[in-house]
């Protein structure tokens, strides 16, 4: 994993201090609220309903045990004893004091970690795939590429005042569990005819309220030419984006208004003057920070461990476990462990200071110390030994993180709504609880099957509802709360946007509703099809039906 | 109002006429905006006083390629300080089209923003606050941090570059 060097930790400690500068003019009344705004933006500060939110940046995902583990004293020390773990890989806490989020801040650069550019309209943290490095369907480890593009992006001078956030996401894979293409730019990794590995380069995809699913601008980037071509989109983007309505600021709208093939033109152009010049990375840098990203000295093993077989036949609840959460790691004999932050009726993506505690001390025993977080609110131990997995899965299910129900109908993204969000028009915890205890049972949901639920408790979509297979938008009518069902939404290498079932509906008929859809799938799907199989396969209209009958 | 180059006040040289005013003496320095450079190109160089442009949000510098070398100054505005287009101008100005005169930036130019201007760039700020407070402004924004990561062209040594040099001292 990477470890900063001298040079990466004095940004960070500088940047730390000049916070501490602002905070204290700011706590002395030197400046405005309205002037401290943006500096305190820039630092992930959000102020939300109820109180200040700092958002903690996670590059990619990754995480060592010392960071975790920081990140659960941070939970006690500086809030009321949990974190939340964000669609952006990131963790939000809900209830610092502005006095001592410098202090916060100086712990997180303790351990490497900062909330640079958590906010703003900006680079933004850039994503991966959670299973980096250990995915068995990988074609390589996309991390050293967003290291590299996270140093890139870290103040740069030129794309700090963009006319709105930019957000990058990479997969290694072709299996897309970074739901790339509904990213500003979506990088997805591949060869090409002379069997070289690059990147397929999409640009334009975003939710909101004008979702979109990103266009190939570039079929193959090589590695060398890949930031020298990122420098150039975001030139066009800084010089051509709108920047009279912050609702279509978004280089999405730019990509929709121009078209693909003009700002292809555009990019290609402005690159053709660039990519000979100093953001050229030469093979011997990449393979310095592959190296860093090195696999850790993973044991020969046996594929088959007798005492991981024992155990699952002896203990049922072990055994449903491994088949939802527990998944193919590409060395023989070791395992990916998923630990569900979604137990049966809980906040989806909230841990305690003790469960992040825990979560570290496991990964330092089973996992070399590594941790990852996932786009859909949840947490992975990437490198566990088949052996092992009996002993990571009886800790955590005393602690409350056992929940068997990875990619399942109770895994639901949500954001945090109108709990704590300034901008939500409905709550979506509450709703959220309610859809995982309505469908709690486990055999039913694995009945059911991989089903995405996703909600949001706005138009603005951080509860990506327009990707989930059911997907969920809170809104308010007339100062009541109403939901609205999409239907078709995927976030995967098959990415589509929900359509919307028609008609809202009130607090108290959405569940059944859900409900009402899942039934229906099981009444007509065909052998092995998911529901957005069977969704594809028959449409919107069969659904419809059931939700609205003659209305 | 101040304006701060080169670690000092400088004196403010020039008169900076809109799309429309009547321009000053043939001898008096004169900025003018892009737009009307482009229209009235030919007398404009034909003054006596020195000449220079300004680059509003949405203009092309590109548009001065074969001018540049007769331009002794070029001011880029940020009308609002989160209105980010002219960090690139800055940029395709110096490193690109090889701009040697000055480069200004005028409108709202806020301390927190003058580190960023200076590695696209900039050489000069216009700030609405006066003389030593300006300067002071200049002064702490330009040294409160001191790791780069992007190669511009300002000449600052980028982290991966002492990287780099580290590596080969090692070998």
């Amino acid at each position: 994993m990477y470890r900063y060097d001298d040079f990466d930790r004095q940004l960070v400690h500088e940047r730390t201090e000049q916070f501490r500068e602002q905070v204290k003019r700011r706590l002395a009344g030197d400046i405005t609220e309205e002037q401290f705004r943006p500096l305190r933006l820039m630092n992930g500060v959000y102020l939300q309903l109820h109180a200040y939110m700092l958002r903690v940046a996670v590059p990619y995902g990754t995480l060592r045990a010392d960071q975790l583990r920081q990140l659960g004293m941070i939970a006690r020390v500086y809030d009321k004893g949990y974190g939340h773990f964000t669609t952006r890989q990131n963790i939000q806490y809900n209830w610092p004091k502005l006095d001592e989020i410098p202090d916060a801040l100086l712990d997180l650069a303790k351990v490497e970690m900062h909330a640079i550019q958590t906010s703003g309209n900006c680079i933004r943290n850039t994503t991966t795939d959670q299973y980096a490095g250990a995915a068995a369907d990988e074609i390589e480890d996309p991390r050293p590429y967003c290291e590299l593009i996270r140093q890139w992006s870290t103040f740069h001078p030129e794309f700090t005042y963009l006319p709105r956030k930019f957000k990058i996401a990479v997969t290694g894979s072709p299996n897309d569990r970074a739901a790339v293409k509904v990213h500003d730019i979506g990088l997805r990794m591949h060869q090409n005819d002379a069997g070289e590995t690059g990147f397929e380069v999409m640009v334009g995809g975003g939710l909101g309220r004008t979702p979109f699913v990103g266009k190939t601008i570039r079929e193959f980037i090589g590695k060398n030419d890949l930031f020298s071509y990122l420098e150039a989109i975001l030139r066009v983007y800084n010089r051509f984006g709108r920047r009279d309505n912050k609702y279509k600021a978004r280089i999405k709208i730019l990509v929709h208004e121009e078209g693909i093939d003009k700002i292809r033109e555009l990019v290609e152009e402005e690159w053709a003057q660039i990519k000979d010049g100093s953001l050229r990375v030469d093979d011997a840098e990449i393979a310095h920070y592959i190296e860093q990203f090195a696999p850790p000295a993973f044991e020969a093993l046996s594929d088959d461990d007798a005492d991981f077989e024992r155990h699952k036949s002896e203990n049922r609840r072990f055994a449903n476990w491994v088949r939802s959460n527990v998944i193919e790691h590409k060395q023989p004999g070791y395992a990916i462990a998923n630990v569900s932050l979604k137990p049966i009726g809980g906040i989806p993506g909230d841990a305690t200071d003790t469960q992040m505690e825990l979560v570290a001390d496991l990964s330092e025993k089973y996992s070399f110390g590594d941790v990852r977080v996932t786009h859909e609110q949840n947490l992975v131990l990437p490198h566990v030994k088949k052996a092992d997995l009996f002993a990571v899965w009886s800790e955590l299910d005393k602690a409350d993180l056992g929940t068997a129900n990875l990619g399942y109908v109770t895994d639901i993204i949500s954001c945090p709504g109108l709990d704590y969000c300034a901008l939500a028009t409905a709550r979506s915890i509450p709703l959220s609880q309610r859809i995982s205890e309505r469908f709690g049972d486990l055999d039913r949901q694995h009945d059911i099957g991989e089903l995405k639920i996703k909600i949001s408790g706005c138009i603005n979509a951080c509860g990506h509802h327009h990707v989930g297979h059911i997907g969920i938008l809170g809104l308010d009518k007339r100062g009541k709360e109403f939901y609205q069902i999409t239907l078709g939404g995927d976030a995967s290498q098959d990415a589509s946007i929900g359509k919307i079932a028609g008609a809202g509906f009130s607090e108290a008929e959405v569940v059944d509703a859900i409900e009402s859809l899942v039934t229906k799938y099981i009444d007509i799907r065909e052998s092995g099809e998911r529901f957005i199989d069977t969704y594809r396969r028959v449409g919107m209209d069969p659904f419809k039906e059931v939700l609205y009958g003659d209305r | 109002m101040a304006i701060v180059k080169n670690d000092s006040v400088i004196e403010q040289e020039w008169i900076t006429v809109d799309a429309e005013g009547d321009l000053p003496a043939s001898d008096e320095n004169l900025i003018v905006p892009l737009a009307r450079f482009k229209e009235e190109r030919d007398s404009l160089l034909g003054r006596n006083g020195g000449l220079g442009v300004q680059l509003n949000p949405g203009d092309a510098p590109e548009d001065l390629a074969d001018d540049l070398d007769r331009l002794s100054i070029i001011t880029v505005n940020f009308p609002a300080y989160t209105d980010g287009r002219g960090y690139s101008y800055g940029r395709v100005l110096r490193e690109r089209m090889g701009f040697t005169g000055e480069l200004r930036a005028v409108g709202d130019v806020l301390r927190d923003q003058i580190l960023y201007m200076h590695r696209c760039g900039f050489d000069a700020y216009d700030l609405k606050v006066e003389g030593e407070v300006a300067l002071n402004k200049v002064r702490a924004a330009l040294k409160e941090m001191s790791v780069y990561y992007q190669p511009t062209g300002d000449g600052r040594v980028t982290a991966q570059s002492l990287r780099e040099r580290r590596r080969a001292a090692l070998q």
